[in-house]
């Protein structure tokens, strides 16, 4: 007697097997139509619309590092959603932020944070950074067929590396290609006009301070020339998600704290229009 | 060729009780019990790779007397049903009942199979509430049942003895270090009325710490932390979750 899993009954062969500690493994075995690749979708004409995730940036500071995402989903020209929630704990020591269409990047991170969970669950131990940056470059492969659609999914992963005891951040491109990136890194639409600000104010030994009012200017200027990305709301009280990620593990920045250094970049803002300014030479 | 004879069922199914309680005898005793924060594990366990005590889920954790293969063989298949439950609905649907449930079927369609041998295991599953009263322990014995235990539980070889023992001694509200004390206590106590003394890098120890901030209420208390606690009088001692060399092991 073979009950459904859904129910109570007795635990099915599948659930006894000696085997991976991949969730996505078992998954793939026990119930396949419940992985996100294994999906058959229709062809489709001409343009669809879901709404898009827009801008995440990253930063390495010398204890860690931070990984913060606008809150704006769009769909076509109009906003979907003012407040989404973009960056995710991935598990204790990593987080994950995701650009591209929000429905199923907010799938792949559950099932991510899941898979991460599952292999600590059953062997004990977490995964390397490395490990865990590989597993979500297969997740997003096997997101392929969707994204030559037009639904892809784009994550940015930022973790602290335990071994190293330093942050490190990892890009992925839309066929799950992995870059590891130096320093900062950027990933959504707003991401061209981010990652030029972020070029211009890095340098290699920001306070965790200073990294973190980094990726909200970063943010801004981002909204300010992408009319996909949203800016800090003052109005609505809706500011970006700042997270970070020291030997400590993860933290997301309170709201009274985001909104702290939100508040202090606008009003800065005011009297300098264009942010900050590098010196010419 | 022998000829079968006869074997009355009563017969036949005392004879699997038989060889599945002589297993779980021979593993050590250990020892789930409330505390005012949560659900305290304890056992005596030479080996620091092969646990006996493990997270199935936020709230829910697992301890298994027996035969190791067993109980680890079921202790996988927990997690999977969990985390597979979580994935298909939320996290708040996963429960100690219903996975108490799923181990008692499995245990029960086994023991009673005559093609497969009884699993020489005694498992407890326990889950933590928000609050003291919402602490839920089941233990399950290896013929399927389900008893639903308050207070204090022992599994394994000595464990008529030790239970006895701790329902006479535990009271509810108890801090995590006297918990922790008299679990000891009991688990030293030999059969024969004689103590031994369990040696603190001998004991294996994990809660489910209502107060933890993270989602997931299960850590293992080990080393220094560990040795802190036995030392503690009584009162005072809650587990800290600070320090990061004292996280080690956390799964």
């Amino acid at each position: 007697m073979e009950a459904n899993p859904r129910s109570t009954g007795r635990l099915p062969a599948a659930f006894l097997t000696p085997g991976s500690s991949s969730f996505m493994d078992f998954l793939g075995e026990h119930s396949p139509e419940m992985l996100p690749g294994n999906r058959n979708l229709p062809p489709v004409q001409g343009a669809f619309e879901a709404p898009h995730g827009t801008t995440i940036v990253a930063v390495t500071f010398p204890g860690g590092v931070v990984l913060a995402g606008d809150r704006r989903a769009t769909m076509g020209n109009m906003i979907a959603s003012r407040d989404m929630e973009k960056v995710f704990p991935a598990d204790e020591y990593s987080a994950v932020g995701i650009a591209g269409t929000a429905g199923l990047a907010v799938e792949m991170v559950k099932l991510f944070q899941l898979e991460l969970e599952h292999f600590e669950k059953v062997e004990g131990a977490q995964l390397s950074l490395e490990g865990k940056a590989n597993r979500l470059s297969t997740m997003i492969r096997s997101n392929l067929g969707m994204a030559m659609q037009g639904l892809a999914v784009v994550p940015l992963f930022a973790g602290f590396d335990l071994d190293r005891e330093r942050g490190r951040i990892f890009s992925y491109d839309v066929t799950g290609g992995r870059t590891e990136e130096q320093g900062f890194a950027a990933t959504g639409s707003g991401s061209i006009f981010a990652r030029g600000a972020l070029k211009k104010l890095f340098h290699e030994q920001l306070s965790e301070q200073e990294a973190t009012t980094l990726v909200v200017q970063a943010l801004y200027d981002a909204a300010d020339d992408d009319s996909a990305t949203g800016g800090p709301d003052v109005a609505r009280r809706i500011f970006p998600i700042v997270t970070v990620i020291t030997d400590e593990g993860f933290r997301r920045l309170s709201e009274e704290e985001s909104s702290a250094i939100a508040r202090s970049v606008v009003e800065r803002r005011l009297e300098q229009p264009d942010g900050p300014r590098a010196a010419l030479l | 060729m022998s000829t079968p004879f006869y074997v009355s069922p009563q017969q036949a199914m005392a004879d699997r009780a038989e060889y599945a309680r002589k297993g779980i005898a021979r593993g050590r005793s250990l020892v789930v019990m409330q505390y005012a924060d949560g659900i305290v594990f304890v056992g005596e366990n030479p080996s620091r790779a092969l646990h006996k005590f493990s997270e199935i889920y936020d709230r829910i954790g697992f301890a298994a007397a027996g035969k190791y293969n067993e109980y680890e063989n079921l202790r996988i298949g927990g997690v999977r049903y969990a985390d597979l439950r979580g994935y298909t609905y939320d996290r708040d649907d996963v429960t100690a009942r219903g996975l108490a449930n799923v181990y008692a079927q499995t245990l029960g369609t086994i023991f009673s199979s005559a093609a497969e041998k009884p699993y020489e295991v005694e498992l407890v599953v326990a889950e933590v509430g928000h609050e003291p009263e919402g602490d839920q322990i089941y233990r399950l014995p290896h013929d399927g049942s389900i008893v639903d235990e308050h207070g204090s539980v022992a599994v394994g070889g000595n464990a008529e003895q030790i239970s006895t023992f701790l329902d006479q001694r535990h009271q509810d509200g108890m801090s995590l270090a006297e918990a922790l004390k008299l679990a000891v206590q009991a688990l030293s106590r030999e059969a024969n009325g004689s103590e031994r003394e369990i040696p603190a890098e001998r004991l294996e120890v994990a809660v489910l710490d209502r107060t933890r901030p993270q989602q997931r209420k299960f850590k293992r208390i080990v080393g220094r932390q560990l040795k802190r606690l036995l030392e503690a009088d009584g009162a005072a001692a809650t587990p800290t979750d600070a320090p990061s060399d004292e996280e080690e092991g956390e799964s």
